[in-house]
């Protein structure tokens, strides 16, 4: 493996910003300062850090209700994100959109997403848009198991594949839509196969191993920038929370302790920690310094979005058209 | 027997009767099964009635909306929950092209007796996607019923009713009104789909409302009342059939005409009542007809603009002083 330690290093700090944003959010959502829903990602950081760290801002990524991972890793700064997650004007979407929406299409962020498999004909967009304009450019489209039981998911990967259209679908496989189980939504275990049907290659990966998504996924988004067409992507992997905080007892409800105990002792940040400890690619005090540089990144997140006003009440007329 | 229970209770309650009494009759959707619904009102029906007639459905809004249609046609009486209104639109063509037109396009030959539930309404910080109101788009769908219980009485007797209609039935539930609580008989009973209800008569101002708007409204009367208007509160309780002659009756009785639905105010319910009395009525008013409805907007997560939003009784009291300017 030839990856760059600089490339290593990014990639576990930008798991690390992931895993401490989202337990402060819990947190935060715990005690009430934030509204709405929060769908939290910790447990499946390596595939928006793994993924995102092949893509530059011009390439273009669609999220999902589960999107703070996604949006982090492709380059979102925490202050606007937290003031969108507390409703401020100062959030990426003035506070219109909250945690299921965040968008900064400066950062080819074309938005997280409330409709599950909303995402991926938009990224089929996307993907139109820099073949005909700028080629070498790539959509990268996030989207759940669940989520690729929709008919946007077939309409997509058909409609990307007979025009080979630069995109990558993501399929993050952590084996439930809300309560319902992987084996009682489809009658297939790797998601990947279902790629055959449309004519484009099929990948299914650990996605709790942050190497192995970066490379896989760098091949599929090589293969996209050179103008040869989709890849699907699944990363196997599993959310440690409920569906979202306030899901009665974070899930407990229809999955196992022990389940849930053994995705947390494979968690992707501790086997990248031994694999870099391992490989003396950092050190244990260097790894320290990351988490506590982010802790103070993410809690001037909080001061700021605590401290920005609310959208003027005329806000809500604003925007409706352009 | 009545006992007090809430909205969500009330609709399980009428779940459980209709599948007790008639195998015909299963449930689909998200995390209906084991998980209850995620508003609980699919709770231990799986327990009681099993995995294929409580059916947890993958997330595929068109083939279960669908697969309704072709069951219903078929001999069934499906009961199809979409998790939020706002995800009806993923099967739109089912509801628009095919549930809707099967029995007229076909002559009449083929029945469609289904239901899909659904919830509208904001407040609960979840944004533009999960917090819409645009059950008046069915209003303009011929061959759909539209039922929109405001109290737990009311969403019981109605959903036994739309499940045992022979025809496709709309069921507009307001998702802050799950845990309202209220008095509901033990044992079955239908009201009917169609008819609207004068839950307060007066003889001053005609306020028509839906869902919780009605709970709104009826606070409204009572603090008139001690300013000495006497405001007639009507529950519309169904969008189609559209009762027509409530309305009128009492437009004709007070002269005065305020609707209030959280749908955005354009062409919502009250568009379409305000058009049925400028057509026939009009020579009874005595003041501007005035509509109480969310703005031309979509919901706004921030929660100061999310409560903006939501019709409220200020709104209410608003439009009857303007109503009363002409009085
Ligand atoms: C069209 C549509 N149907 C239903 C929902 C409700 N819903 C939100 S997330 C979700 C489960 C999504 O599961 P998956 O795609 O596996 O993503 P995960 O939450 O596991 O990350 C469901 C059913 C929705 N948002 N959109
Ligand atoms: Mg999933």
């Amino acid at each position: 493996m030839d990856i760059p330690p600089k490339t290593v290093r990014e990639l576990y700090r930008t798991m690390v910003i992931i895993r401490a944003f989202e337990e402060k959010v819990q947190d935060l959502y715990a005690r009430g300062h934030i509204p709405g829903l929060a769908h939290l990602y910790i447990g499946e950081e390596a595939i928006a850090a793994g993924v995102c760290a092949n893509l530059g801002d011009k390439d273009y990524i669609t999220s999902t209700h589960r999107g703070h991972g996604h949006v982090i890793a492709k380059g979102a700064l925490l202050k606007p994100m937290m003031a969108e997650l507390y409703g401020k004007e100062t959030g990426y979407c003035k506070g219109k959109g909250g945690s299921m929406h965040i968008a900064d299409v400066n950062l080819g962020i074309l938005g997280a997403n409330g409709i599950a498999g909303g995402g991926l004909p938009i990224a089929v967009g996307a993907g139109l848009s820099c073949k005909m304009k700028h080629p070498g450019q790539v959509a990268v489209c996030f989207f759940g198991d669940a989520s690729s039981n929709n008919g946007t998911f077939h309409e997509s990967l058909n409609f990307a594949a007979v025009h080979k259209l630069p995109v990558v679908f993501v399929c993050e496989n952590n084996g439930f839509g809300i309560s319902v189980s992987q084996a009682q939504h489809q009658a297939i275990i790797d998601i990947s196969i279902r790629a055959a049907g449309y004519g484009m290659p099929g990948v299914t990966v650990d996605g709790n191993d942050v190497l192995t998504v970066y490379l896989a996924a760098g091949e599929a988004i090589d293969r996209a920038r050179r103008g040869e067409g989709p890849t699907l992507l699944e990363c196997k992997t599993y959310r440690w929370r409920g569906h979202h905080e306030g899901d009665p007892n974070q899930g407990g409800r229809y999955r196992s302790k022990e389940d849930i105990q053994a995705w947390v002792e494979n968690c992707p940040i501790k086997r990248f920690e031994q694999y870099l400890t391992k490989n003396k690619v950092m050190t244990k005090k260097q790894m320290q310094a990351v988490w506590e540089e982010v802790e103070s990144e993410i809690n001037e997140s909080i001061e700021f979005a605590e401290q920005s006003p609310f959208p003027p009440l005329s806000e809500m007329y604003q925007d409706v058209l352009a | 027997m009545s006992r007090i229970i809430t909205y969500a209770q009330a609709l399980n309650e009428a779940l459980a009767y209709c599948m007790d009494q008639d195998d015909s009759v299963f449930i689909m959707g998200e995390d209906v099964g084991r998980y209850g619904g995620i508003f609980q009102v699919t709770a231990g029906l799986q327990d009681r009635f099993g995995v294929d007639r409580v059916m947890d459905t993958p997330i595929s809004e068109a083939a279960f909306v669908g697969g309704a249609v072709g069951a219903a046609m078929t001999g069934m009486r499906p009961v199809v929950e979409i998790m939020f209104i706002d995800f009806i639109t993923v099967a739109m063509d089912m509801v628009v092209n095919q549930m809707a037109k099967m029995h007229f396009m076909f002559g009449g030959r083929a029945k469609v007796p289904m239901v899909i539930r659904v919830n509208i309404g904001a407040g609960r910080g979840t944004a533009a996607q999960h917090s819409q109101s645009f059950h008046a788009i069915f209003q303009h769908i011929p061959g759909i019923k539209i039922a929109m219980p405001s109290t737990p009485h009311d969403a019981k007797g109605m959903l036994i009713e739309a499940i045992q209609d022979d025809n496709p039935v709309l069921f507009v539930e307001h998702k802050k009104m799950y845990i309202d609580k209220g008095e509901v008989p033990e044992e079955a009973y239908t009201v009917p789909i169609g008819k609207a209800k004068v839950v307060r008569p007066g003889k001053d101002i005609t306020v028509v409302a839906t869902l919780n708007m009605v709970a709104k409204a009826l606070t409204v009367a009572e603090e008139m009342a001690a300013q000495g208007v006497d405001m007639e509160v009507i529950d519309l309780r169904s969008l189609c059939p559209l009762d027509r002659e409530a309305v009128l009756a009492s437009v004709r009785k007070t002269g005065t005409l305020i609707t209030a639905d959280e749908g955005c105010h354009t062409g919502n319910m009250g568009a379409e009542l305000a058009a049925l009395v400028a057509e026939q009525a009009l020579d009874s008013l005595q003041a501007p007809i005035v509509r109480v409805a969310g703005p031309d907007t979509p919901v706004a997560f921030s929660p100061p603009l999310e409560q903006a939003y939501i019709p409220s009784e200020q709104d209410i009291k608003d439009a009857v002083a303007r109503v009363l300017e002409y009085l």
